[in-house]
């Protein structure tokens, strides 16, 4: 059996499936944290279902590639019963989308999510008249604290079991003959949706399907047009608004009864966006925040680093002067403790309250509005405030940031974050600065570096709008209202991706230090060197950095990790110059994606894409290490 | 008149967009339809985008778009 979650945009559903499945899908108070859809198996009633989680959607009209996805899943995959989630908060809205769901001729069970907001509020709704107006089950839930969780699940496997195709509303009699005509001349087409429902898209206009039906039926398409061409001269209106509006009212009729109290009400957000959103205080809130947020990973950071540091160089020495023996295997220990040390002193002291403090801001709901101040400043860079979403979550791990471009409606729009979203230091880079240049060279240096690297990325982002000059539409994006996050959504978010790094990056570092002793040991390193050498050689690095960064190319830190091994130590201060470690960073920074972001390229916006960015972002990495080296010669 | 012409606060009705069937379905989903009640909450600095209320929802929208909207007061 499949079940499928559906839902509009921050409606909770992956927070639902997080409860089912465990944290498997990233969750934040933003519209298209999910771009993709997520599968877990879980157990109802004895029986095993597979449940998929898909992306956040207001309809199904596929308007981006993230909103395709649902659409592309339902009309080619089988679900056995459709679980749609909707917020109680907007239920007029939400129920737009139930009804349009409910045509699709599939088993369906409705959730009305965030219950709790919706009695603060003091909005009642009589979940049982609903289920008698719509006939399918309706359920009240509180995803975030698991209330009706379980009662959902089994009504539907009840609804799977059962087969109850639910019936759809009825429209206006303009577009119910003509869904009956076109309903009529559908050969049995293959699709696992209802027929009413294809027409339904097929006046609607829905590029993909539309052509993926007249390929079967190919005398239909006169007749859709006919039919477009009619409903569009009556109302001078396109027919996917009449679709729409007439859905509208049946909606509101719905809502109004059985709901207690019609409209909403925005007083307190508004109150609150007076200050967040000022002209003049929402960006002085803004940098406070900023300044606030690198402060807290820069000292917390740097509490838990220095001593930590410190146990692991005494280790390393206990371990070598005790072994008394010369050769191979005493290198190799050392390689692992410092590819051990690497990731529990340097890596996880700066992730960890970075991770807390970024999965804070975005389940707030402080993200959109970040957004909503910046736009004007992104247009400089030939984009729109909606990139800010990939931006941000760049600053935790570029793959995910790449993949969230797919919220954006134009393939320029896409092709350029990704390109800039590679040049923010990640969660990985950020280790990088953070254990190199401010445990060295203060926290100064390092915000210094961020701020440089801003400007850069604003620049290029000019540069590269020269070439692909804009034409897209500008910002679509709904504002999220304040949410106090719980403890444990902010913690198990950021676990998720402590975890990836745990089991995934920090025994690749654990490896490559290992793999680097051995180089080092049989003297390979000195070839591997070569191939940077023309750019250690022009910014001014001992060339044994070389390695370090080629290394760095599969997990960003190991340019970081195997630094210590490559230079014969772990105190940088001793073998680098404030200069060459300014330097260092900011080409480590900028230069190559690693390959996790490169293969995320290639599939999101092709092979070709993938080699311009990379061969762009070691441009960039090389003019602005060159750049800074220069000015701080003058400088100092 | 558009969007761009109504004062800050100010309750409008939708009448028409100009412009694409991409940008129709996109707009339609998100409550601008014909005789739906609109009105500006906030307009970021530096012409940046407008925070308007739709349907019970905040809806973000850049000033490039909002000029398409056609509106009517009440």
């Amino acid at each position: 059996m499949r079940f499928a979650l559906i839902g509009q945009p921050n409606c909770g559903k992956s927070t639902l499936f997080n409860q089912v499945a465990g944290y498997k899908a990233e969750t934040g108070n933003f519209s298209g944290t999910t771009v993709n859809f997520k599968e877990t198996k879980v157990r109802v009633l004895g029986d095993v279902v597979e449940l998929v989680d898909l992306p956040g959607t207001y309809s199904l009209l596929g308007t981006n590639p993230a909103e395709r996805v649902v659409l592309d899943y339902l009309i080619s995959k089988k679900i056995d019963v459709v679980i749609n989630v909707i917020d109680a908060t907007h239920l007029v809205q939400g129920l737009l989308f139930t009804l349009e769901l409910m045509e699709m001729g599939r088993p369906m069970v409705l959730a009305i999510n965030m219950m709790d907001d919706a009695t603060r509020q003091g909005l009642k709704i009589d979940g049982e008249k609903l289920s008698q107006l719509l006939g399918i089950p309706v359920l009240p839930m509180i995803a975030s604290r698991g209330q009706g969780v379980r009662a959902t699940f089994i009504q539907a496997w009840h609804a799977a079991k059962e087969t109850k195709i639910p019936q759809s509303q009825k429209y206006g009699e303009e577009i119910e003959s003509a869904i009956k005509d076109l309903k009529g001349r559908l050969k049995h087409d293959g699709f696992p949706i209802s027929r009413r429902a294809i027409a339904v898209k097929l006046l609607e206009g829905d590029p993909e399907i539309t052509n993926k039906v007249i390929n079967k039926n190919p005398g239909i398409a006169d007749f859709i047009h006919g039919h477009l061409d009619t409903l569009c001269h009556r109302s001078s209106r396109q027919a996917v608004w009449m679709v729409a509006t007439e859905r509208q009212k049946i909606a509101r009729e719905l809502a109004k009864n059985v709901s207690l109290q019609g409209e909403t009400h925005l007083s307190f957000r508004d109150k609150l966006d007076d200050y967040l959103l000022h002209p003049f205080f929402g960006y002085l809130f803004l940098l406070l925040v900023l300044g606030g947020f690198f402060a807290l990973v820069y000292g917390i950071g740097n509490w838990l680093e220095v001593p930590m540091l410190a146990f692991f160089g005494d280790l390393t020495n206990l371990v070598m002067t005790r072994m008394k023996i010369e050769g191979l295997l005493p290198q190799l220990i050392a390689g692992i403790i410092q590819g051990v040390s690497g990731g529990i002193a340097i890596v996880l002291p700066y992730l960890l309250p970075f991770l807390l403090g970024l999965g804070f801001l975005e389940d707030i709901g402080y993200l959109t509005r970040i957004a909503f101040l910046t736009d004007a400043l992104m247009h400089r860079m030939g984009l729109h405030g909606k990139a800010i979403v990939p931006f941000i979550l760049g600053y935790g791990c570029t793959v995910p940031a790449i993949m969230s471009t797919r919220i954006m409606e134009d393939k320029r729009d896409r092709i350029l974050s990704a390109a800039l979203v590679t040049m923010i230091p990640c969660a990985a880079r950020l280790s990088v600065i953070f254990g190199l240049v401010s445990f060295y060279l203060g926290p100064w240096a390092a915000l210094g570096i961020y701020i440089f690297n801003i400007l850069i990325i604003a620049i290029t982002g000019k540069m590269i709008t020269r070439f692909l000059p804009e034409d897209s539409p500008g910002l679509i994006l709904e504002m999220p209202v304040y949410r106090m996050p719980t403890l444990r959504t902010v913690t198990s978010k950021a676990w998720f991706r402590i975890r990836e790094f745990i089991f995934e990056a920090w025994p690749l570092l654990i490896v490559g230090s290992v793999i680097l002793a051995g180089l080092n040991y049989f003297s390979i390193t000195p070839y591997l060197d070569k191939i940077f050498q023309p750019i250690t050689w022009a910014l001014g690095l001992p060339s044994a950095v070389g390695t370090p960064l080629l290394f760095g190319i599969f997990r960003k830190e190991l340019s970081l990790i195997m630094l210590a091994q490559a230079l014969g130590t772990t105190n940088f201060g001793a073998v680098l110059t404030a200069e060459q470690m300014m330097v260092y960073t900011i080409f480590v920074v900028f230069y190559i994606p690693c390959v996790a972001t490169m293969v995320t390229i290639k599939n999101e916006l092709g092979a070709k894409n993938m080699w311009l960015i990379t061969g762009l972002s070691l441009f960039i990495a090389t003019a602005a290490a060159l750049f800074s080296r220069y000015v701080i010669l003058i400088f100092s | 008149m558009n969007l761009l012409n109504v004062e800050n606060g100010k309750w409008v009705q939708v009448v028409n967009f100009r412009g694409g069937s991409g940008m129709h379905r996109r707009l339609s989903q998100l409550g601008f339809l014909p005789g739906n009640r609109v009105r500006i909450v906030r307009a970021a600095p530096f012409r940046g985008p407008l925070l308007l209320e739709v349907e019970g929802r905040e809806i973000v929208l850049g000033r490039g778009i909002a000029s398409h909207i056609l509106v009517e007061n009440i």
